[in-house]
This record gives C-alpha cells, structure tokens and sequence, in this order.
C-alpha cells in the first residue's frame, strides 16, 4: 500500500506547528497548569514547608475572607477600579491627540518623538513608587511653587474658578483640572499607546487625504471622517492595553504579592488575585463591548 | 514673446496684491502660524513634564550635605560633587549589578524574540481547527495578570522538577530560586514578562506580507525552514528591532519577577526598591560613617535619587543610539492590525 501523500498546503499546517511548539509548551506548563493549580490554592489552605506543601481544602473561606473581613482589600480595590476607570479616557484621549500631533511635519520632530517615547523606556512601577514617596522632590517642588517657577504653571485655581462660571458642570470641570495636575502620571503610562497610534497613523493611505481635500474638507473634517475610523480598531487595542497594563504597578497587586511573600498566607493571595482577575475581565468586557460596536473595520 | 512674460507677471504681481489684501488670506495665514506656536507649546510643556523629573535627579545628585540644607539652592548645587555616585557606586557594588542585569536582560531579549518570532508566524500562517482558539490563548495570556499565577510559578520553580527526571537523579526536585534559571526557562518558552504582546505583534506583521513571497520561494525549491530563514525572516527586522527594544527594557525595569525569583543575584530594578535599606547598612556598617546620615530623610531621598539615575544611566544612554531606528521601525513593525 503506497503513504497517502501530503499536498504541500497540508505539510505546512504540521511545520506550522513546529514553529508555535516552545509556546505552546511554555503556555501549557508555565500558565495553564499555574492557573488552574492557583484556582485550587484559592480554595485551600497552603502551608509551605522545606519538602514541598500541603494543601487543606477550606472551601470558599478565603474568599469570604478577602472581601467581608480583610482591613484593607476592599478599600485598595475600589480605589484601583477608580483610577482606572478615570484614567483611561484621558490616557486614550491624549496618546491619540500627541500622536496625531507627532505625525505631523515640523522641525525637530525627531527630537520630540525621542522625548516622547522615553516614557516607554522609563515607565516602570517601581520607578513611579519610588517618585511618589520622595522626600526631596516635593521639597524642590514646593520650592518651585514659592518662587513661582517651574510647574506652578500647574496651579489652576484661577482656571477652575473661570470654568465653573462659564457654567460648566463641577463634576467635568473637577475631572479636567484634575487631569492636569495628574499629568505625568498620564503622559508616563501613554508613552506605547502614542506608539501604536503613530504606526496606525502611517498605515492610513495619503491618497484618502488627497481625495477629500479635493472635495474641499478641511482638516477638522478630515481628522473625524478618515482619521479617526481608521483609528477605531485601535482604540480599541489601546483601550485594552491600557486597562490591563494598569495592574500591573498598583496598589492592590502589591497587596497581592506581599500577602503571599511577607505574611505567607498563599491561600488569602491566590483568593485576592481571583476576585482581582474577575473584576478585571468585568471591566475589559464591558468596555470592549460598548467599543467595538463602534468599531470601523476596512473590510 | 518678451512682452507677453512682462504682462504675465504683471498680472501675477497683481494677483499677488489682492491676494495681500483679502481677509481668506490673512485668515489663513494667522491659523496656520496660531497653529504651529500652539503645536510648540504643546509640545514643549509635555517635553518639560517628561524630563522634569530626570533633570531633578541629576541635579539632585549632584548635591553635596551643604546644599540640601541650604534654602537658596533649588536646581543648580552652590558645590558640585560626586560623592553621592561614588558611595553609590561601593555601597551598591555597581558593576557587578550592572554585569548582572545586561547578561539576564540581554539573554532574555534573545531568547523570547526567537521564540515568538516562531510562535508568531506560525499563528500567522497555520490554518487548522482550533488556531483560532490557540491564539486565543495568547491573548487570554495577555490578559491574565501575573499575581494570579505568581504563587504556583514560584513553588514551580522553588521543586523544580521536569517529570520526575530531576528527582530522579538528584533525590530531590532542584530549588532553582535565585538564580536565573526562572527567568531564561520562561523566556524560552515564550511565557516572560509581556510576551504574548510580542506574539501578538509579530502575528500582525506576518498576516501583512503576501503569500506569494513564501510561494515563489517553494517553487524555487526552497525548504519551509529555509524559506522562514532566507525570506521571511530578514524582511521581519523592523518589527523585530521594536520586540528587542521592549523586551530588553521591560526585562530590565521589571520588578514584579525580579522581586520574586531574586534575592541574591543582585540586579538593577531590586537596585532601585532596597537602595535606602542598603547604603544605611554599609554606612553603619562601615564604622565611623557618622550615624546620622542614615537617619536623615534628606540624606536618604538623595540616595535614592542618585541611584536610580544610575540604575536608568545605561537605558537612557542605550536610548540615544537606538531612538532613531526605533522610532523608524515601529512605523513599519506590524504594532498595528
């Protein structure tokens, strides 16, 4: 009997896998098995000894545990949750209007982009952490603030009283003079997302451009009737790296971490992460699902 | 002939009068430079916001005891002084950290950009029931934050054991914390810090080069892996360069599994999280170093600063060089679908 012999469409699924093998070996054993074994530490009571662990099934306890008796979890979550939720959009907001900006043609936009994209280089948890406790900085902070130099700039006391006599809402105007003072911390965790909406920005054909200012649009139109579909599908890529890319550094992962590592209890860790993880995938769901209804796909 | 140019620019001149004096004009004119100045100060307050907090650490650490008691002095010290690097530098014991830090950094970069410029074309490229659902999981990787796999990844690795193999031989399962092992296997095995953005990345370039390439190159005879070799993979260096740059940074600004596989192997992102306990310890240690230095919270935040100036001194100056292609590549890396 002669081998059935593979058409060359077929061979190249089986080489196909060869190249995804070591990842799929990686996902297997360093995530998958993790994550359902987490899943049975959330339900357990861990006790680590020198010859490896036990493992004393409590049920929902840790659960119970993290949410109704635990002094500070709660707090820390909602607080995380918060921020996010507030920060986002204006990360979103501005990383599309800079990229947009650096996009254009203008002298020392090398410079600018370099500037611009040291964020990515620099934006680290621990480097944040350490800026916010810092002693000296807020010393030459308030220094600058009393000689009136620096960022006093960032006082906007003057601009909130002007906006909320324009008749604006308070709740909006409190939004975006506190956008203002958080600015480096928005500019730090947007220095990827700029990136991606540059690269977007290149992909867009000029010749669309070129056709609508014939048709005599002008740029304010340009920007929402090509830019910013075309962007669309980013948005929403941006959208979901910012959220989940905010876990990493706050408060309530190092809670996380330090219940495992400086109180040994694995068990009330593992149920913290889980509770985390839900209220994460709640919140990427929904935002993905409002978005990408307004979604603009090319084909 | 001569006559009908002089005429014509006699009109254009005309043409260029009213041009002159019509309002549209002006109009135009006054938005596009309003524009521009607006675009400047845009652009140069977020330039200052970034490097503010830069330049404050290197003016900061270049303070001397004196200034920093001395209310006059804001930005630029009244005595410059290298004292705070050079007990940096002893306390931390600089260059090993740093000989540390670039060996696992660099390793790491090499070993996840191989092994997901392989996972990405093949995601890009094989076809079967349930691909979909594969890169599904990479995604799910994505989105998983680390501390929800932290616990079991670090017993993993504290008995290491590949079935029972190590047990096997040795007795016992191999405690692989503190040393680098975690690191270079996760690499390895495409599962490190963000790796399946890289996959994702790299996916997302190689859906966007034709299929014709590859064809051309099997009738030309080439193998499957020799045509991934000798086509695929040169025309994938952009995408390639920006995976390097982000692996390589975000392995060595990482401090979530530093934190939790190191505490011997010093590197440079634990560098930055113990420096204050650090140097008070050497200083105290050190005998005559007067002791209330490392009680001053002054003193302390000025070490602090200085080191993690240093401990960002070698991206920053690896940025300078790279900036340019990296900006360039990106442009044309596949970070977009």
């Amino acid at each position: 009997m002669k081998l059935k012999k593979l058409s060359l469409e077929q061979k190249n699924r089986y080489y196909g896998l060869y190249f995804i093998l070591p990842w799929f070996i990686g996902f297997l054993f360093l995530f998958m098995v993790p994550l359902i074994s987490s899943f049975r530490y959330s339900l357990s009571n861990l006790q680590v000894s020198n010859e490896g662990f036990t493992l004393e099934f409590i049920g929902l306890a840790n659960f119970r545990e993290a949410l109704l008796s635990h002094e500070s979890y709660v707090r820390m979550l909602t607080e995380s949750v918060l921020n996010i939720v507030v920060n986002t959009p204006l990360i979103i907001i501005f990383s599309l209007f800079f990229a947009v900006i650096l996009n254009q043609k203008f002298h020392g936009r090398v410079l600018a982009r370099a500037i611009f994209f040291l964020p990515v280089i620099l934006a680290s948890g621990i480097i944040a952490s350490i800026e916010n406790g810092d002693l000296m900085q807020s010393v030459v902070r308030n220094a600058n603030d009393m000689t009136g130099g620096g960022l006093s700039v960032l006082k906007n006391l003057d601009l909130t009283i002007m906006l909320l006599e324009s008749g604006m809402s308070p709740i909006l105007v409190e939004y975006l003079t506190g956008a203002v003072s958080r600015i480096y911390e928005i500019v730090s965790q947007s220095g990827v997302q700029i990136l991606i909406f540059l690269a977007g920005l290149q992909s867009i054909s000029p010749s669309l451009y070129e056709a609508a200012k014939i048709e005599g649009s002008t740029g304010y139109e340009a920007f929402w009737k090509i830019t910013f579909p075309m962007l669309s599908p980013l948005i929403l890529t941006n959208l979901v790296y910012t959220i989940v890319d905010s876990f990493i550094s706050d408060q309530t992962s190092r809670l996380v971490v330090d219940t495992a590592f400086k109180s040994f209890n694995f068990g009330l860790s593992a149920a913290m992460s889980w509770i985390y993880f839900a209220v994460i995938a709640l919140i990427l769901w929904v935002t993905t699902a409002l978005v990408s209804r307004k979604v603009f796909y090319q084909n | 002939m001569k006559t009908g140019t002089a005429s014509g620019q006699r009109t254009a001149k005309k043409v260029g009068l009213e041009r002159l004096t019509s309002t549209a004009y002006w109009f135009e004119f006054i938005k596009k430079w309003l524009w521009i100045l607006v675009r400047f100060v845009l652009i140069f307050g977020i330039s200052f916001v970034i490097l503010y907090p830069i330049l404050l650490k290197i003016s900061i650490s270049f303070k001397s005891m004196s200034d920093l008691y001395d209310p006059t002095v804001i930005w630029i010290p009244r005595e410059f002084t290298l004292d705070n690097f050079k007990l940096v530098f002893t306390a931390m014991n600089y260059p090993s950290v740093l000989m540390n830090t670039l060996w696992l950094s660099t390793a790491v970069m090499l070993l996840q950009t191989i092994t997901c410029v392989l996972a990405g074309y093949g995601f890009a490229r094989i076809r079967f029931r349930g691909s979909g659902l594969l890169f599904a999981a990479v995604i799910f990787t994505i989105l998983v934050p680390s501390q929800t796999i932290m616990i079991p990844l670090y017993l993993n690795f504290k008995n290491f054991d590949v079935l029972g193999l190590i047990e096997l031989f040795r007795g016992s399962p191999a405690n692989l914390i503190n040393t680098y092992w975690p690191f270079l296997i996760s690499a390895l095995l495409g599962m490190g810090v963000k790796t399946g953005l890289y996959v994702y990345i790299f996916r997302q370039f190689f859906r966007g080069i034709p299929r014709e390439i590859e064809e051309a190159a099997y009738v030309d005879g080439a193998g499957y892996f020799k045509t991934f070799g000798r086509i695929i993979l040169p025309n994938a260096i952009p995408s390639m360069v920006t995976v390097m740059l982000f692996s390589f940074v975000w392995q060595w600004n990482d401090s979530f599994f530093t934190n939790m596989y190191l505490n011997e192997p010093k590197v440079m992102s634990s560098m930055m999280s113990s420096s204050g306990y650090t140097i008070a310890t050497y200083l105290t240690g050190g005998g005559q170093a007067a002791e209330s230095y490392t009680q001053d919270p002054f003193f302390m935040s000025m070490m602090m600063n200085t080191s993690v100036l240093m401990a960002i001194l070698p991206l920053l100056i690896n940025y300078l060089f790279v900036q340019r292609h990296f900006v360039e590549s990106v442009e044309r890396s596949g970070l977009v679908g």
